[in-house]
């Protein structure tokens, strides 16, 4: 397959795209903006819609708009911009509507910065707006990993019919790395069942809708949704399980972090520190069987993040606090170095 | 035995939510009834409100999408963008158009999206149990204005349809009511020519309704529709504010 | 082997252009690579920077802190990042930009006049090229062929006159 050299912004918007997304509404945040300017170049071309919304929100709602007509549809935006989306993100999941959207994360909390950070896990796996729901999300570790995970993404949405988040970071999104786009064909979901598309006199009006007043009603429909997450949780885990079968240690990152600490993980190994890698590729569901079984052998647990340490509840959780759990992170845009991650290490015991 | 009067078929056979006396029943009918005239029920999207008429989906045959507060005009966009050849209209009240969402309405008629906002206005806010609106008239009391509206504290009403009229993106909006015959007449009127912009592909078109809340305004239907005649209308002039077609004078 | 290159200088010097340049070296040599500017206010004429890795193995962290490979295109850059190269590694720097101050012996250390060659051979804005160009002959991190090919790529088609220029530039570098 040709390799392109792409940055990871514009290799998000080029695979969605591809993966059928046929109209992207967006608003300018750093450092997310060359996704949409891409999508301003390509969209139109590719006989899809392109809108510069008047806020997030706008955005968002316009996602939701589209996708209540059963087209693909995303939107991207970072931290900030997020937060803003999040009101629209609730009624898209208690809409039941499939939707991508794309958060390439900075530093927070308030306008924050614009350098990378990983704070935003909470936000994207526990509550992304209000109420009882889940949205599916992906952290892609390399420029490839995004082009897959949003093809991924929006089959995941359509099949499950829930909202799926990219969960990347400004590292991931500026840097260039060689691509392949593999040939996707789009699965021609039927949505005819509940679209709102006009009904043509031909059948019953569909009504996209989150609002149940009756308190069963509503009740009904949240646990008849949970069902599906049941599914989701025992279809659609993921994680990459890097030199864990006999290490004593074990360090567990997603996304840009990863990377680095996969380069700690190749120099602990070469002092003779048996360290392994568990690296989530899905934060929800979290990969719960997959960690159990990388952690198998290990003493400890090291998480790492560019945050003061989110994802290591999901950790302690999932391994049900059997082993002592330790964190190194960074936060506020800074990002942790191999060097400093080695010396983490070491530090919590990986050299007995 | 000829037929002199039925109800619209894209107006369902369901039992209503609203007060007694209350017009959104009035202006739901006459969509209902333009749908029907124009055959378009069935390449219909509508998209509710959060407020008194967030239920709208039970009353339109067509289908119908449930919008978060404020961004009907966001959710219509993205249906229109994706969907050109099909009709879309937002419906949407005081507080949802002219307070939370006044960014979304005010950029779908500058963007000229080729889509129909029913607007209505009846100077309070219904579901939530009568607070102050953006239109709400000085000196009028509500719950959040127990002593009457202080524009001092607490601002002048919003003129939508004056505001909308100046921006180049506008094709159609005009102000009506629906206190008596003639004016319900002319209200369908007005809701069937938005139709037909968007029929045409003229851009944006909105219908202001002024309308009345009996319960909240404490009033019986009938003092309610007085007090539309004597108050509101004064301060909401009924007309056209802008028409790009030919026939069209503005105001 | 993984060869970390670091380019700095002022925003408006091309050092997004010659990182990329060297990205796309890798790339021509189906090698593993990645490129990561520096973003923010700093695009708008402040320090800027650019880290590229070019590997046989998957990069790990794409953030260059020690590189192999230091271009230094301005005074505070050289400054700061001089003291950060690898024992063995190397550093270019345009002399007639920057004082050498640096006593490291660790080091190779090659300076030439990047900006007043360009000046000199009417190449407005090549000085980066022309450190690319001395890059080349030190390092060998490839062929002539491949960075010609590169810059092709790289630069854009409304551009394309330019090339020529570009592949001059690169010569006076490996003769300088």
């Amino acid at each position: 397959m040709e390799r392109n050299l792409m940055k990871g912004n514009e290799a998000l918007a080029e695979a969605a795209i591809r993966a059928g997304c046929k109209c992207f509404f967006g608003y300018p945040i750093t450092p997310q903006t060359e996704l949409a300017a891409y999508m301003a170049k390509r969209m139109n071309k590719a006989g899809g819609v392109f809108l510069q919304a008047e806020s997030e929100i706008a955005a968002i709602n316009m996602v939701l708009g589209a996708a209540s007509t059963g087209v693909r549809a995303m939107t991207s935006s970072s931290s900030p911009g997020i937060s803003l989306k999040s009101e629209g993100i609730s009624y898209i999941a208690g809409s039941d509507l499939p939707a991508v959207i794309i958060n390439v994360q900075r530093g927070g909390p308030g306008l924050g910065g614009i350098q990378p950070s990983q704070a935003d896990y909470w936000q994207a796996t526990k509550a992304l707006g209000h109420g009882d729901f889940h949205l599916m999300v992906f952290a892609p570790a390399s420029v490839q990993e995004m082009v897959d995970f949003v093809i991924k993404a929006f089959d995941r949405a359509d099949k499950y019919r829930v909202p799926a988040m990219i969960l990347a970071d400004g590292l991931l999104g500026q840097m260039m790395e060689p691509v392949s786009f593999p040939e996707v064909n789009p699965e021609a979901v039927d949505k005819s069942s509940w679209a709102a598309t006009g009904h043509k006199g031909e059948r019953e009006h569909h009504i996209i809708n989150s609002l149940y007043l009756q308190p069963d009603a509503l009740q009904k429909s949240v646990v008849d949704r949970f069902e599906r997450y049941e599914q989701i949780k025992a279809n659609e885990t993921d994680a990459e399980l890097y030199l864990t079968e006999d290490c004593d240690i074990l360090l567990c990152a997603f996304g840009a972090t990863a990377r680095v600490v996969k380069s700690a993980v190749n120099d602990a190994r070469a002092m003779g520190i048996k360290a392994g890698l568990f690296r989530p590729r899905t934060l929800w569901p979290f990969p719960e069987k997959e960690l159990n079984e990388a952690a198998k052998n290990a003493k400890k647990l090291l998480s790492v993040e560019m945050s003061m340490g989110q994802m290591i509840d999901d950790i302690k959780l999932a391994i049900n606090c059997s082993k002592p759990v330790e964190f190194f992170g960074r936060t506020g845009g800074v990002i942790p170095t191999p060097a400093e991650v080695l010396a983490e290490i070491k530090k919590v015991g990986g050299a007995e | 035995m000829a037929v002199v009067f039925e109800r619209p078929k894209a107006f369902l056979d369901v039992p209503t939510h609203y007060c007694p006396g209350c017009t959104h029943g009035i202006v739901h009918r006459l969509v209902a009834e333009v749908l029907g005239e124009m055959g378009i029920e069935g390449e219909t999207i509508g998209v509710c409100p959060v407020g008194c008429s967030v239920m709208a989906y039970d009353y339109f045959g067509c289908d119908m999408i449930e919008a978060p507060h404020g961004r009907a005009p966001a959710v219509a966009t993205g249906v229109k963008r994706t969907n050109p050849d099909k009709f879309v209209f937002t419906y949407q009240g005081d507080g949802d158009l002219a307070a939370i969402g006044t960014a979304e309405t005010v950029h779908v008629a500058t963007r000229g999206e080729n889509i129909v906002v029913i607007f209505i206005n009846n100077t309070i806010y219904g579901m939530t149990g009568g607070q102050m609106a953006p239109t709400t008239l000085p000196g009028q009391v509500t719950q959040t204005t127990p002593f009457g509206r202080d524009p001092q504290l607490a601002g002048y009403p919003v003129r939508v349809c004056e505001m909308l009229s100046t921006l180049t993106g506008t094709a159609f909006a005009q102000r009506v009511a629906v206190d008596s015959v003639p004016h319900i007449r002319e209200a369908k009127k007005a809701i069937r020519k938005a139709f037909e912009n968007q029929k045409e592909k003229r851009g944006f078109s909105i219908v202001e309704v002024l309308s009345t809340c009996p319960t909240n305004w404490g009033l019986s239907p009938l003092d309610a529709i007085k007090r539309l005649q004597d108050e509101m209308i004064p301060y909401y002039p009924l007309g056209v504010y802008k028409d790009i077609t030919a026939e069209g004078g503005n105001k | 082997m993984t060869t970390e290159i670091l380019l700095a200088g002022f925003g408006g010097q091309g050092i997004l252009f010659a990182g990329k340049i060297l990205a796309y070296c890798g790339l021509m040599d189906s090698k593993e690579l990645s490129w990561l500017p520096s973003y923010g206010p700093e695009m708008r004429g402040g320090t800027c920077n650019c880290s590229v890795c070019i590997s046989d193995d998957p990069i790990g962290s794409p953030l260059v802190l020690t590189p192999d490979i230091l271009i230094a295109l301005n005074q505070p850059s050289f400054d700061k990042f001089v003291s950060t190269v690898k024992p063995g590694g190397k550093v270019f720097f345009d002399s007639s930009m920057i004082e050498n101050e640096c006593t490291r012996t660790d080091i190779g250390i090659f300076g030439i006049p990047s900006q007043q060659l360009a000046d000199d051979n009417a190449l407005k804005g090549g000085s980066n090229i022309i450190l690319l160009g001395k890059v080349l002959k030190e390092t060998g991190i490839c062929s002539l062929e491949t960075m010609q090919k590169a810059i092709e790529k790289v630069v854009p088609a409304s551009k394309s006159h330019l090339i020529p220029n570009n592949f001059k530039a690169i010569e006076l570098g490996m003769n300088a």
